[in-house]
């Protein structure tokens, strides 16, 4: 009857003595895994222009529709007069990325999706190839 | 005389208050590092300001008073319950005399009064106590309260047989009912090698009567929601918890004075770190009780408390009696 009470306060003492697993969190970061899929980014070409051609693939593979592209055509060369891509709606499942003809767009491991209002998630082109100047 | 008599108090008063400010800290990080957790980390150096924070939060919650309640007991229960528990450290030693290095031309006594009955005066105040929770839990006119209040009703006065027992073996080989007497006849043996199952009835029935786990049913979050104090906001929540707190130091200074010797120990350390020492080390074992046992079922409490602890308290009593008599 005593021994299994004793034996919990050593269970109690031995992690007392141990060292916290806890990770305070804005101070230190635990971080995402190499496959994470976390907001999205548009890659640009060398001479700075964005990647994307508009073909619309990942409008029409998106399961959420969370894409909306505005296509535009600039010397023979088609490309998104808008991007947006709804950041609420996005289930970020990375078809995007898989369809898309010339890498453009694609999942960073950036995971620290939380906004003060609804707008600030609603990724235009701008932001996406901000990120992805960041990311790459 | 009555400047240092003030003086005293005071002190005492402000030491107790920031120990209980502080004992909620150290269950807190104590607790949470049994969880491999870390607890407080953000006001102050690792939570050192978190009593504080707390503190103020609570002066200024909005005081809920909610309409069923019985308003005189309602206002009553709060200081019916702490007033008891600081009135104990009047009689409670904190050491023999001293004369502050030096400083003051005669020798002072560390302790507000010597009663002769001391012990008895720690007990009466521990029961009345108890009124302040039945109250409570009563006049809140809230079932949850209620059953938190009946509980305590009967685990306070079940335990409150045990806890007296326990004592007895002590006051037997004593003699004396006197705090400091006591203290001063375990300078060559503490009392605790003398009476080792009257040192673990006093620390179970001190936990079950701090309504602590795993004797928590007064207040058990799980069934009751918050027991007797479930109406209770603001400051008068926090009354009841400085009560329990300064409660539990109460209990660790009675562990000490009753059974490890006071103030007594090798003379590296001064009498007063000694005695803090161990005080401490009480603390500890009633906050790490409550990270290692689960609760006890209604039943199991009342058989413990009427089929384990009250027998096995006579039994002490009597063998003690008995070696007392024949030696």
């Amino acid at each position: 009857m005593i021994t299994p009470l004793l034996k919990g306060l050593w269970v109690t003492f031995k992690h007392f003595v141990s060292k916290p697993i806890t990770v305070q969190y804005p101070k230190a970061r635990v971080g995402s895994f190499d496959r994470y899929r976390g907001l999205q980014a548009i890659r640009r070409n060398p001479d700075g222009s964005i990647k994307c051609v508009a073909c619309g693939l990942c409008e029409a593979v998106c399961p959420a529709l969370a894409i909306k592209i505005e296509i535009g055509e600039h010397e023979g060369r088609r490309y998104p007069i808008t991007y947006m891509l709804d950041g609420y709606r996005c289930i970020y499942c990375g078809l995007c990325e898989d369809v898309c003809p010339v890498n453009a767009i694609y999942l960073t491991k950036e995971y620290e999706n939380v906004r003060y209002t609804k707008e600030e998630l609603m990724l235009d082109k701008n932001t996406l190839l901000k990120r992805g100047e960041m990311v790459k | 005389m009555i400047v240092f008599l003030l003086v005293k108090i005071i002190v005492i008063f402000a030491l107790v208050m920031l120990v209980v400010a502080y004992l909620t800290l150290l269950e807190r990080k104590v607790l949470a590092h049994m969880q491999i957790r870390l607890g407080p980390m953000f006001a102050g150096w690792h939570g050192i300001l978190q009593p504080i924070a707390d503190g103020l939060k609570l002066f200024f919650k909005e005081d809920i008073i909610t309409k069923e309640a019985d308003k005189l007991f309602y206002f009553l229960s709060p200081a019916l319950s702490i007033v008891p528990t600081i009135m104990i450290f009047a009689v409670i030693p904190f050491g023999d005399e001293t004369t502050l290095w030096g400083l003051l031309k005669e020798p002072v006594k560390l302790s507000i009064t010597e009663l002769n009955i001391g012990l008895l005066y720690v007990f009466a105040m521990g029961g009345l106590s108890t009124y302040g929770v039945v109250f409570g839990g009563w006049s809140q006119n809230n079932k949850y309260a209620l059953l938190g209040g009946v509980r305590a009703a009967a685990q306070l006065i079940s335990y409150e047989v045990a806890f007296t027992l326990s004592v007895f073996g002590v006051v037997l080989l004593a003699g004396s009912l006197n705090l400091v007497d006591i203290v001063n006849k375990q300078k060559d043996m503490w009392y605790i090698v003398y009476q080792p199952i009257g040192f673990l009835l006093f620390l179970i029935a001190s936990v079950a009567e701090l309504k602590r786990t795993p004797f928590d049913l007064p207040e058990a979050e799980s069934e009751l929601v918050a027991g007797f104090h479930a109406d209770y906001s603001s400051m008068k929540f926090a009354m009841f918890f400085m009560a329990e707190y300064a409660s539990i130091i109460v209990c660790s200074c009675m562990g000490t004075v009753l059974f490890l010797g006071g103030w007594h120990g090798p003379s590296f350390l001064p009498p007063f770190v000694w005695y803090m020492l161990k005080v401490f080390v009480l603390m500890y074992i009633i906050i790490w009780l409550r990270a290692t046992y689960p609760r006890l079922r209604y039943d199991q409490l009342m058989k413990f408390g009427w089929k384990v602890m009250i027998p096995l308290g006579f039994v002490n009593i009597f063998a003690t009696a008995i070696v007392l008599i024949l030696v």
